[in-house]
């Protein structure tokens, strides 16, 4: 027996109708990156859930450290030295720095929480790690990067020795995203065994020692990254090759199709999230809006489709003032919108994936006649969307929260895409898509432009921004801080933007 | 001292302003202000001690619309158990068993079970009202009263000293339990754990903490509060029980909780509010300064209620997963 830190051997798991995770084994070794690579569905979080004891298995056995474990808790992962830093951030966004690191393992003074201590401990753990935090900061003023630091020293206080880091990069700009990797290479050397899920191929190619791909729930193949390279890994994750790079001509743009001028929105707090925004797409490009997630992105888009009201500055669609129109109004303007929430806010789960697919035009004289529903050209529309845009699904009268997450996505698309629009507004369009549909998705957002559609794209996916736009805005603090044509926009240079730095 | 006032800084502040009138008022009439005082605080006991309830339930994650019916399940409880075994502290332990036993109905059906937390805390109501009914003996009588106790010196001080310092068992443990739960959720393990579960139940949970656990444990011992004030009513207040005993106070209750920002101080200082409001109108209506039917005057509460909410709501922020059961994936 090796000192591997952790040895899965065969381990299962079950859930009605699917098997997540089909005899999976893996080991980790003291001082090893190790990548976990598949696409959604593959079975990655699932895996690393049950290392965590969030799930128990159905089958097989865990070795941690060389002892045999069967977790029926965090709590007993946890005290075998394992930390996971999960995808969404488990903070208390109400409570302190402090507060959060401690909890679940707090010191007390008599019957005291021992809060000073807290800090204290925070405060040198912190500086020992190079992980700078403020120890009293609440968690809710945090920016992302913050919080992720804090969800990091909190398995460190708990001397995790194993750190499993879900999709830690997903929510980082360039720069972040380079620190954090030096911070994982860090405790690598400091002898700590890190899981990296990723679907970022270029992260796994920097940093990882070994590389283990899933697909279907199944161990496909483990590889170093210096016997790959990023289409040998999509191959691997997919199944079939994959062209990572968006192909397209160069882009022909005519008339304005939407101006957006000195705008001034407000996001759910009150607080000013658009400030003075002025922004043309026409029709035939593609313009693309790089930034950290919550720079006003959402908010942008709300108030262009009417979703959010506007505080002052105008919106023009088609030389229409929509400003103060509906959001019923605009889209009958020809506006299509690919909400970047397709959960809640692009299908209604329970109905049928006929139903959804005329959420957007149900009132129209083809599916409804004086008030009644025309099931057959409904069905008809659906049956073509499904056929048209590769949803997999047993029927169109499927259940659409029913469906995987990449096939819910091309439902919302293919929906929105379908009539021709005249603007396609696209949030986070592959937002959690595997990478066959990604490819598949952006090939129809390039159609789209090519048949003469004016699409905006707000992406937090650098990459895709880069791949896909004509045009990069890069908007930070509310601002469009730059417009680059695609050829200007380089990778370095963005990612400063999107931090709030300037381009020198 | 300071940490405590600079932490709770505003009830502090209504606190002592309320303090200050109080006593400008008696300087001008000792006898008037003493009795609109007592009836204020008396008419706040069960209310403080109800919106503690409510305040531990939804800093947990659990919102508890059956405190009525938690309460008058305890009064009746307490009140035909001190009259069947002749023994008011029997009556009164009785009263609390009660409450923890409706507490953990609550914690079965809403944790456990993960029933719809609204529709449980209907079901405490509807069955607290129908057992309640049902049961009832008319014509009992408490074999003793709930005696008088005076706290030696604090009960001295004038008008504070006879309000709050010279009462019943329970109407004198309401200051304590206040501050005791005020100190156990911000300033104890217990209290940054209940607090996490209630926020965040799913960080909790990866950071070790069992979610049910806390809350089925909260909600269940949060009941024996719900039982005090049940007990208060029956027993110290009222001195009989009858149909209907509680008449909305569990609510009331809920609008206090609300109104304190889910804070126990602040959920003091409402309560006051509220008490000392009413016991101002009765007075008022008593010495015949204004002349309005005594209904409109009971309605009071309820109208101040409407515009306490709607003043307050959207400014305080509840337990971002109040109302919300926790399923553990997988």
């Amino acid at each position: 027996m090796t000192d591997y830190l952790i040895e899965a051997k065969n381990l299962s798991k079950k859930f009605p109708g699917v098997l997540a995770n089909d005899n999976v084994s893996l080991t980790l070794e003291k001082g090893e990156i190790l990548a976990l690579l598949g696409e959604n569905g593959a079975g990655k979080s699932t895996l690393v859930k049950m290392i965590y004891g969030l799930y128990g298995s159905d089958g097989g056995e865990l070795f941690i450290k060389g002892q045999k474990v069967e977790f029926h808790s965090p709590a007993e992962a946890i005290a075998k030295g394992i930390g996971m830093v999960h995808q969404h951030f488990q903070l208390v966004p109400v409570m302190t720095v402090a507060e959060n690191i401690v909890l679940g393992a707090e010191k007390t003074k008599g019957i005291k929480f021992d809060l000073v201590a807290a800090e204290k401990e925070v405060t040198e753990l912190s500086i020992k790690y190079g992980l700078e935090v403020d120890a009293k900061a609440r968690i809710e003023d945090l920016p992302v990067g913050m919080q992720q630091r804090v969800e990091i020293l909190k398995m460190l206080y708990r001397k995790a020795d194993i750190l499993i880091m879900d999709e830690p990069t997903a929510v980082l700009t360039p720069q972040e995203t380079d620190e954090l990797l030096k911070v994982m290479q860090g405790f690598a050397e400091k002898g700590v065994g890190v899981i990296f899920i990723t679907h970022k191929l270029r992260e796994v190619l920097a940093i990882a020692d070994r590389v283990v791909v899933l697909r279907n729930g199944k161990v496909v193949g483990t590889t170093r990254p210096k016997d790959t390279d990023q289409e040998g890994l999509a191959t691997m994750m997919v199944g079939r090759s994959v062209v990572l790079d968006v192909k397209k001509d160069l882009a022909n743009p005519k008339n304005n199709v939407l101006q957006v001028k000195n705008l001034n929105v407000r996001d759910d707090r009150r607080l000013p999230a658009v400030k003075d925004l002025t922004l043309e797409v026409r029709a035939g490009e593609i313009v693309g809006i790089a930034g950290v997630e919550g720079n006003g992105q959402r908010e942008l888009v709300q108030a262009i489709t009417g979703l959010r009201k506007i505080d002052s500055g105008t919106v023009v669609i088609n030389n229409e003032d929509v400003t103060k129109l509906s959001p019923h109004k605009i889209h009958e303007l020809g506006v299509a919108h690919v909400p970047e929430d397709r959960e809640k806010d692009g299908l209604v789960a329970a109905y049928s994936i006929a139903d959804n697919s005329v959420l957007n035009r149900f009132d129209e004289k083809e599916f409804s006649k004086a008030g009644v529903r025309q099931i057959g050209a409904i069905r008809a529309l659906a049956t073509k969307l499904v056929e048209k845009f590769d949803v997999r699904t047993p029927s169109i009268d499927t259940s659409a929260g029913s469906l995987s997450g990449g096939n819910k996505q091309k439902l919302v698309i293919a929906r929105e895409l379908i009539w021709g629009p005249k603007l396609l507004i696209a949030a986070q369009p592959t937002r959690g898509v595997d990478v066959g549909s990604i490819e598949f998705i952006h090939n129809q957002i390039v159609a789209a432009r090519d048949a003469g559609s004016a699409v905006l794209l707000v992406s937090a996916e650098l990459d895709e921004v880069l791949g896909l736009a004509d045009r990069v805005a890069v908007m930070y603090a509310g601002r469009i801080v730059a417009i680059l044509n695609q050829k200007d926009a380089e990778r370095n240079k963005v990612g400063r933007l999107m931090a709030g730095g300037d381009v020198n | 001292m300071l940490d405590f006032i600079k932490d709770n800084r505003k009830p502090v502040i209504t606190l002592g302003l309320v303090t200050v009138i109080a006593y400008v008022f008696y300087f001008l009439d000792e006898i008037k202000t003493t009795s609109v005082l007592v009836f204020g605080w008396g008419y706040a006991v069960p209310l403080v001690l109800a919106a503690m309830v409510g305040i531990i339930g939804e800093r947990t994650g659990v919102v508890n619309i059956g405190i009525e019916g938690q309460m008058l399940m305890s009064a009746f409880a307490s009140f035909f158990g001190s009259v069947i075994t002749g023994n008011i502290y029997i009556g009164m332990l009785i009263g609390i068993a009660a409450g923890l036993i409706m507490g953990g109905f609550l914690a079965v059906a809403a944790v456990k079970w993960e029933m719809d937390q609204i529709i449980a805390g209907v079901v405490i109501n509807i069955v607290a009202a129908g057992l309640t009914s049902f049961f009832y003996a008319p014509g009992k009588t408490l074999p003793q009263l709930v005696p008088v106790v005076s706290i030696p010196i604090l009960s001295d001080i004038p008008l504070i000293g006879p309000v709050f310092f010279r009462n019943g068992i329970f109407a004198l443990a309401t200051l304590f339990i206040v501050l005791a739960v005020n100190f156990a959720i911000f300033k104890t393990r217990w209290g940054l754990r209940s607090r996490s579960v209630g926020e965040y139940p799913s960080a909790a949970d990866a950071a070790g903490i069992n979610v049910t656990r806390v809350r089925m444990m909260n909600v269940t011992l949060a009941g024996a509060l719900a039982g005090c004030a049940g007990a208060f009513l029956a027993l110290e207040a009222a001195g009989t029980f009858a149909r209907g005993l509680t008449a909305g106070r569990g609510f009331l209750a809920l609008a206090i909780m609300i109104f304190g920002a889910w804070n126990p101080l602040g959920a003091l200082a409402a309560a006051l509010f509220f008490g000392i409001s009413t016991a101002i109108a009765s007075q008022l209506q008593a010495d015949e300064v204004i002349n309005i039917p005594q209904q409109f005057v009971n309605l009071l509460p309820f109208v101040m209620t409407l515009i306490v909410l709607s003043v307050a709501v959207g400014r305080v922020r509840p337990p971002a997963a109040a109302g919300q059961p926790y399923t553990k994936e997988g």
